[in-house]
């Protein structure tokens, strides 16, 4: 099974102008929010933790991107923000969220990424990694059966590779060549073990010995993420099976804002931060004639009043800590609701 | 109605939920051509097709994350543990992942988990478990375990008509050993506790096969004795339980599990907290010794609560 070619994942030309658009105004807006909710987390408003994907921002969005609105995303991670934000959920939910307050994502009863939308076909991660891999399989089973022409993308970190789950996915999306596409978020780093210390043999080499296609591109390049995800995309409906995209990258802090990161060797972050996706990007999109700036600066008032908004809503309400354990109505399944969802106009 | 095994009336249940519900399928390891380990899915293969009848890879956490999956989308899946006892491969999935998404996210998963389970026939101590206490345990699974043919039936068809992730126990000792009349056609046992004897001088409060070893005990005593079978553990019937101890005021709980945090241990402390004032003597607990289950037969008999125990357990709480 051969690794393919970067220069066959990549097919720039597939993206509009509004495309480009849309991929750096919601790169600005992970980075936003997550700076944002670092500020809050430090003022004590975010409880527990806070964990986030600065300098990831190209793979979650543009991965997202690559995909219609009926394909299912299984689980975007803590780093994987801009998966929720493609999507459409909004803004102001997510900082009641990540605050504990009121709100429609978890009810006060999650924290940090760990949110969904089933209207949206998003399904909220949990967290023992790679668990969610599975189950997006499962889902890819499910629109097989049902002859549906949808995909579901789940994500994962390097870490996650070394776990049983992670094989039991790989093998069995293989076998019966479902329709799933597998985003591994290669940052090198998983908490403070390197992927010296995780794996004899890179995953994406792994993924041939599974009967996966597999390819590695970069992932500070949304255009790349984007190229790979969208022929992977393409296999899947094609009934050619899965596909493993390793996105290459750096986590360029700590595993979360508890973490300084003392571990991690100074200049390979050095090395990395001259390669900014966010920043590498903007100037190629400056070049296309965008006003980035204008751009960056309405993202952040988005931003803005939506802290304002999730500040003003109150706590989540005790009253409600022990309701909803079991369901009590007919359930609908993911994506089917009524709201409207983003997806690449050109998935179809 | 028809004479039915406990196993052909799972194997009933499974297909007439099949006929009724084009979402429901089964997978789990050699279910297909095969018809399972103990042949409860025989025959489904050629009804349904390969889409419906899932041979699956020997992956337990495959089989219940990606039926998480399949029932997020919409489907109803319904997995076979081979046995019991390999439901620890898959149990992360099962606690982590199924049980927490709907009070997590609001997202539902109707998914039944169909367990083999329980001793009795030297299958020593990784097929012989009774790991339904793992389960209780973990909020947003609901446990049934049916003893009787009838109930087997019907209440499968509760579990996979269930929104939620259902754990249903079926003891393979009473497979093919228990045979009764099973209604025809679908429906639906709603899973309440059930008297399974009436009685005024003691209960014995038991599920799954234990029910048949307390109502074979309590045919040998010379008492009005009273046999409740749970036939649902999560939720349990908490009810029905307190109105047995105010009918006899002394009760012996009965459980096939081993001994420490067991079903049986969560009903003495119900009844310890609720019905203690009805009570005429200490509530008595009869369960498996704190062991793996032994292969030899005269190892297994030595644990499992035997029908002569349970009659000496009733005597001496009758005689307090
Ligand atoms: C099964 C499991 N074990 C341990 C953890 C704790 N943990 C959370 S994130 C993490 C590191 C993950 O690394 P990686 O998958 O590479 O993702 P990254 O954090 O680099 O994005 C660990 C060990 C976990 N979430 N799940």
């Amino acid at each position: 099974m051969a690794v393919l070619e970067l220069a066959d994942a990549r097919e720039p030309d597939l993206l509009q102008d509004a495309d480009r658009l849309g991929l750096l105004r919601h790169m600005l807006a992970m980075r936003a929010v997550e700076e944002r909710a670092l500020k809050l987390y430090k003022q004590g408003r975010i409880p527990g933790s806070m964990y986030d994907g600065r300098g990831q921002e190209a793979i979650s969005v543009a991965a997202t991107w690559a995909l219609a609105g009926a394909d299912a995303v299984c689980s975007p991670l803590i780093r994987d923000l801009g998966a929720h934000l493609v999507r459409g959920t909004d803004l102001a939910d997510i900082f009641r969220h990540y605050m504990g307050r009121r709100n429609p994502l978890s009810q006060g009863r999650e924290g940090n990424v760990h949110f969904g939308d089933r209207r949206r076909g998003v399904v909220g991660m949990v967290s023992m990694l790679p668990d969610m891999m599975v189950v997006a399989v499962g889902l890819a089973m499910a629109f097989r059966m049902r002859g549906e022409q949808r995909c579901a993308l789940t994500f994962f970190g390097d870490g996650a590779t070394s776990r049983g789950d992670w094989h039991e996915a790989m093998n069995w999306a293989a076998l019966d060549k479902l329709p799933v596409v597998f985003v591994l978020e290669n940052n090198q780093m998983a908490y403070s073990t390197p992927t010296a210390r995780q794996f004899a043999v890179d995953p994406v080499h792994r993924a041939a010995g599974y009967g996966i296609q597999a390819c590695t591109v970069d992932g500070n390049d949304p255009e790349a993420v984007f190229g790979a995800v969208w022929h992977a995309r393409r296999r899947a409906l094609a009934g050619e099976g899965p596909t493993l995209v390793e996105a290459v990258t750096m986590r360029m802090h700590g595993h979360g804002a508890h973490d300084d990161a003392r571990y991690v060797d100074p200049e390979l972050v050095r090395t990395w931060s001259l390669r900014d996706p966010i920043d590498l990007f903007g100037a190629r999109m400056r070049g296309r004639g965008a006003d980035v700036v204008a751009l960056s600066a309405e993202v952040d008032a988005e931003v803005e009043a939506a802290v304002q908004a999730a500040l003003a809503t109150p706590m989540a309400d005790p009253a409600t800590a022990t309701d909803g354990v079991f369901c009590t109505a007919e359930p609908e399944p993911l994506g089917t609701g009524p709201s409207r969802y983003s997806g690449y106009a050109g998935a179809a | 109605m028809a004479q039915r095994t406990y196993l052909q009336a799972i194997s009933d249940g499974l297909r007439e939920e099949m006929r009724r519900d084009e979402r429901v399928f089964v997978m789990g390891e050699d279910v297909g051509a095969f018809g399972g380990a103990f042949k409860v899915t025989d025959g489904l293969l050629e009804e349904f097709g390969a889409e419906r009848v899932r041979d699956t890879p020997i992956a337990e956490a495959g089989i219940i994350g990606t039926a998480v999956g399949a029932a997020i989308a919409g489907l109803r899946p319904v997995c076979e543990m081979q046995f019991a006892d390999f439901i620890a491969c898959g149990f992360d999935q099962l606690v982590n992942v199924a049980a927490k998404m709907h009070y997590r996210l609001g997202l539902a998963v109707p998914l039944t988990v169909r367990l083999p389970s329980g001793g009795g026939f030297s299958g020593g101590p990784f097929h012989s478990q009774n790991p339904e206490a793992w389960f209780m345990h973990a909020p947003g699974l609901k446990v049934l375990a049916p003893s009787t043919p009838q109930d087997a039936k019907g209440m499968l068809a509760a579990a996979i008509r269930d929104p939620n992730p259902v754990v249903f126990l079926e003891h393979k000792h009473l497979y093919r050993r228990v045979r009764d009349e099973v209604p025809d056609g679908a429906y639906a046992t709603q899973p309440r506790a059930r008297l399974a004897r009436e009685g005024t001088d003691a209960t014995v409060i038991a599920y799954g096969a234990m029910v048949h070893a307390a109502l074979e005990a309590a045919g040998g005593i010379d008492a009005s004795v009273e046999v409740l079978d749970l036939r649902s553990l999560v939720p349990l019937d908490e009810e029905a339980i307190l109105a047995s101890v105010r009918r006899t005021s002394k009760v012996l709980v009965l459980d096939e599990a081993n001994r420490t945090c067991a079903a049986g241990a969560q009903v003495a402390s119900l009844i310890a907290d609720r019905g203690f004032e009805d009570l005429d003597a200490p509530v008595r607990r009869l369960a498996t010794p704190d062991v793996p289950i032994p292969f030899s037969p005269p190892l297994e008999q030595a644990v499992l609560p035997s029908v002569d125990a349970i009659g000496e357990a009733i005597r001496e709480l009758l005689a307090y």
